[in-house]
């Protein structure tokens, strides 16, 4: 009789509730942090996260959306899924706009939200949503758990989806009543997947056609974009730069693929990107696309894009190859399997002397500029700064808009995975919650939040994250008191009708900062900046500085929408 | 042009909704879907015809539907040799003296009347579209009440006509 009792108590140790289960299989997808904020729905989850002595931590968000693009920038910096808990309806609508955000820029991202109980799903119960049906077009793959004997199998498939090929979030979505069911056996991990293989190596033949596409070319190009980032492919890329000497224009995820100090470089393509790199693409006549997508803001007009270029194209989804460009060379491959297998073959190399004098005598002779306005600071200046003071090391996020253009073109990067924008999407009030992630993601590093007056109102509530887990982030927010780029626009194509987009009640954000305990400055002109940035540099806490810049500085050059590449307006003085 | 492209998927749910779903987002225009089980269990078969302006419309259709994680196999069959069929239920109206001269019109057609009340009579017809759009066209001066097309679904024939290289092979066999 002893021993039976004993078997029995053996046996209820190892009997779990799915939220236990979940919780165990989170450990062993050596999950570090949990991005998340609780709701009727994930109550049986977060009990279970209290009850674990898991190795990961939890950090509350303040909103779901602050939550989920936290998790983007750690996904960003760390190259390992970001993992987000929510709960049901409200709680999973409120990720919806970093979902999209990661989908479009490809970021991996494990998201658990809670769901109603089995039994009243179809309900409109409380708190009821369709996850699953507002999530479908939003994510790389979604489920639903209907037995959580499945979680082993659902948890490693969704890690090993959201992670591989191109990565993308994917959503599980947990009835309260699967968190709670009881556990006998948990059913195996072998995957069902039987539609999703990514092709990561290169067809040789490929490979070949396109090293003597090179060995033919005169004046070669690569455009290289985030899938050289997430393949850490970035020294391969500037091996097979360098060997061949072809120049390198980035995309404005691709930034920090290849490193802007070299001679080779042209930095950023597209809408606000370099004269000389825009005009490279429409003179060349091989276009070596590593991991880009080709997209509207890169291209511009697409029916006069490179004209004279046969195109190559790399990419790890084949769908992103002649989806906008007709590609005369496809590769469907991961960036670096691709640049290896490039590297390893035998090409004649190209003489590209006259074409890269060429190319460098455009960017010796339309740098990006700017005046200096007498009365405000000058947003290009402080970017200068912000580069300069931190040696061009820091992780540097945005949101969207002008302060996000101006950053890409004047904070030169020179290594990879430190460049955290919203870029497909253009999420405001994407940069500072990202800065959160990044700074959990990479504690030693220094992080960089530049925003916007308008993006930083959209979350700055993380502010109490901040403060909470005492993380040093700088917040710099090129304050300029409106709505820059709309503003922008509205000056440039609306007959300067700024319909909307002034921001004249602005919050002090001095004492706003101040009011959840965290330093602010104020700066209003160089003077003040100067000091401002010494102190921000210095100081190991955190800081959010408001700098007061001109209103009506615009991001140039720039290509009007539905023009060409070569068509760059405010190319000069 | 219109195009007949098949898939096969994993039968897991909301698999229809995914692919109908990415073909509305991308602006694809659906002529017709069927979906139904396959020959091994848990994988399910689809057929499509669709209309396409271009090449590189129809290959990013193939593409994005190859990308979706529940889709197997994607297949363009257009230009192979197909079985292609479709079913259609026509209620017709129709007095008793009618229906001699409908099941005269219709019998060509292999369809069959498979219901009759004192006022209508269904037909049940079975064939590829056209032939279905031909007898549909017959029957229409008698008033067609309600009409039911079930879309085509279709697959590669057993063996695919060789390709003839050499025109001495052709008087050979």
């Amino acid at each position: 009789m002893k021993g039976e009792a004993e078997q029995t108590t053996q046996a209820v140790k190892e009997v779990y509730t799915g939220s236990e289960l979940l919780i165990e299989l989170l450990v062993e997808e050596n999950v570090d942090i949990i991005f998340g904020y609780p709701g009727g729905a994930v109550l049986p989850l977060y009990d279970a996260l209290y009850r674990s002595n898991a190795p990961f931590r939890h950090i509350l968000s303040r909103h779901e959306q602050g939550g989920i693009h936290a998790a983007e920038g750690y996904a960003r910096v760390t190259g390992k899924p970001g993992v987000v808990f929510a709960t049901s309806g409200p709680g999973a609508t409120n990720l919806v706009t970093g979902i999209t955000d990661a989908m479009m820029d490809s970021l991996p991202l494990v998201i658990f939200t809670g769901q109603v109980s089995n039994q009243v799903i179809g309900t409109d119960a409380f708190q009821e949503s369709d996850v699953m049906g507002i999530t479908m077009p939003i994510t790389k793959y979604n489920y639903q758990v209907n037995d959580a004997r499945d979680l082993p199998r659902i948890v490693k498939e969704a890690f090993h989806i959201a992670n591989t090929g191109r990565p993308g979030p994917v959503v599980i979505d947990i009835p309260k009543n699967i968190s709670e069911s009881i556990v006998y056996e948990p059913g195996s991990t072998t995957f069902d997947l039987q539609g999703y293989q990514p092709t990561e190596k290169p067809n040789p033949l490929q490979i070949v056609k396109l090293g003597s596409a090179l060995s033919r070319s005169q004046r070669p190009l690569i455009l290289a974009g985030a899938g050289v980032v997430f393949a850490n492919a970035a020294a391969e890329l500037t091996q097979f730069a360098t060997m061949y000497g072809v120049p390198v224009v980035n995309t404005l995820q691709g930034l920090g693929s290849f490193p802007e100090e070299n001679e080779l470089s042209l930095g950023m393509g597209g809408m606000h990107g370099s004269y000389a790199a825009n005009m490279a693409i429409q003179e060349c006549d091989l276009l070596i696309n590593v991991g880009a997508r080709f997209d509207d803001r890169l291209t511009g007009n697409l029916k006069q894009f490179a004209p004279k270029a046969k195109v190559a194209h790399i990419d790890i989804d084949p769908a992103e190859i002649g989806k906008n460009v007709p590609t005369d060379i496809p590769v469907v491959a991961d960036a670096k399997e691709a640049l290896q297998a490039l590297l390893e073959i035998n090409i004649d190399k190209p003489d590209t002397t006259v074409w890269r004098n060429k190319v460098k005598e455009n960017q010796t002779a339309y740098p990006y500029w700017y005046e200096k306005p007498s009365e405000y600071l000058s947003p290009q200046w402080l970017m200068e700064q912000i580069h300069q003071r931190t040696d061009g090391n820091a992780i540097v996020t945005t949101d969207v808009g002008q302060h996000q253009m101006w950053a890409a073109q004047y904070y030169k990067f020179s290594r990879p995975n430190r460049w955290v924008t919203s870029g497909g999407l253009g999420t405001m009030g994407f940069g500072f919650p990202a800065a959160i992630g990044a700074q959990l993601g990479k504690p030693d590093e220094l992080v960089v939040a530049i925003v916007g007056d308008g993006g930083f109102q959209m979350t700055l509530q993380e502010l109490s994250v901040v403060k909470q887990h005492a993380l040093p982030i700088k917040v710099i927010i090129v304050n300029n008191e409106v709505l820059g780029m709309v503003r922008q626009w509205q000056e440039s194509f609306y007959e300067e009708r700024y319909s909307s987009s002034l921001l004249t009640a602005n919050p002090d954000f001095v004492k706003l900062a101040e009011s959840y305990g965290i330093r602010g400055i104020r700066a209003e002109n160089e003077a003040d900046a100067d000091r401002a940035l010494a102190e921000i540099f210095a100081s190991d806490e955190a800081v959010v500085a408001d700098f007061r810049v001109a209103w009506r500085e615009k991001v140039n050059p720039m290509v009007a929408p539905g023009k060409a590449l070569h068509e760059m307006l405010g190319v000069k003085k | 042009m219109k195009r007949i492209i098949t898939a096969t998927v994993q039968n897991r749910g909301g698999v229809l909704n995914r692919i109908t779903g990415m073909l509305n987002k991308r602006q694809f225009n659906i002529e017709s879907i069927t979906v139904g089980a396959s020959e091994i269990e848990g994988i399910s078969k689809m057929t499509f015809v669709v209309h396409i302006s271009d090449e590189q419309k129809l290959e990013q259709l193939t593409k994005q539907l190859n990308k979706q994680i529940d889709v197997i196999k994607v297949s363009d069959i257009t230009d192979k040799a197909i079985v292609a069929r479709e079913l259609a239920l026509i209620k017709v109206g129709s007095s008793g003296q009618l229906r001699a001269e409908i099941q005269g019109i219709i019998s060509p057609f292999r369809a069959s009347i498979i219901d009759v009340s004192k006022d209508s009579l269904s037909v049940q017809v079975t064939g590829k579209p056209e032939k279905i759009d031909a007898l549909i066209s017959l029957l229409r001066p008698y008033g067609i009440k309600e009409l039911a097309r079930t879309g085509v679904t279709a697959f590669l024939r057993g063996q695919q006509p060789r390709q003839v290289t050499d025109i001495q092979t052709v008087y050979t066999i």
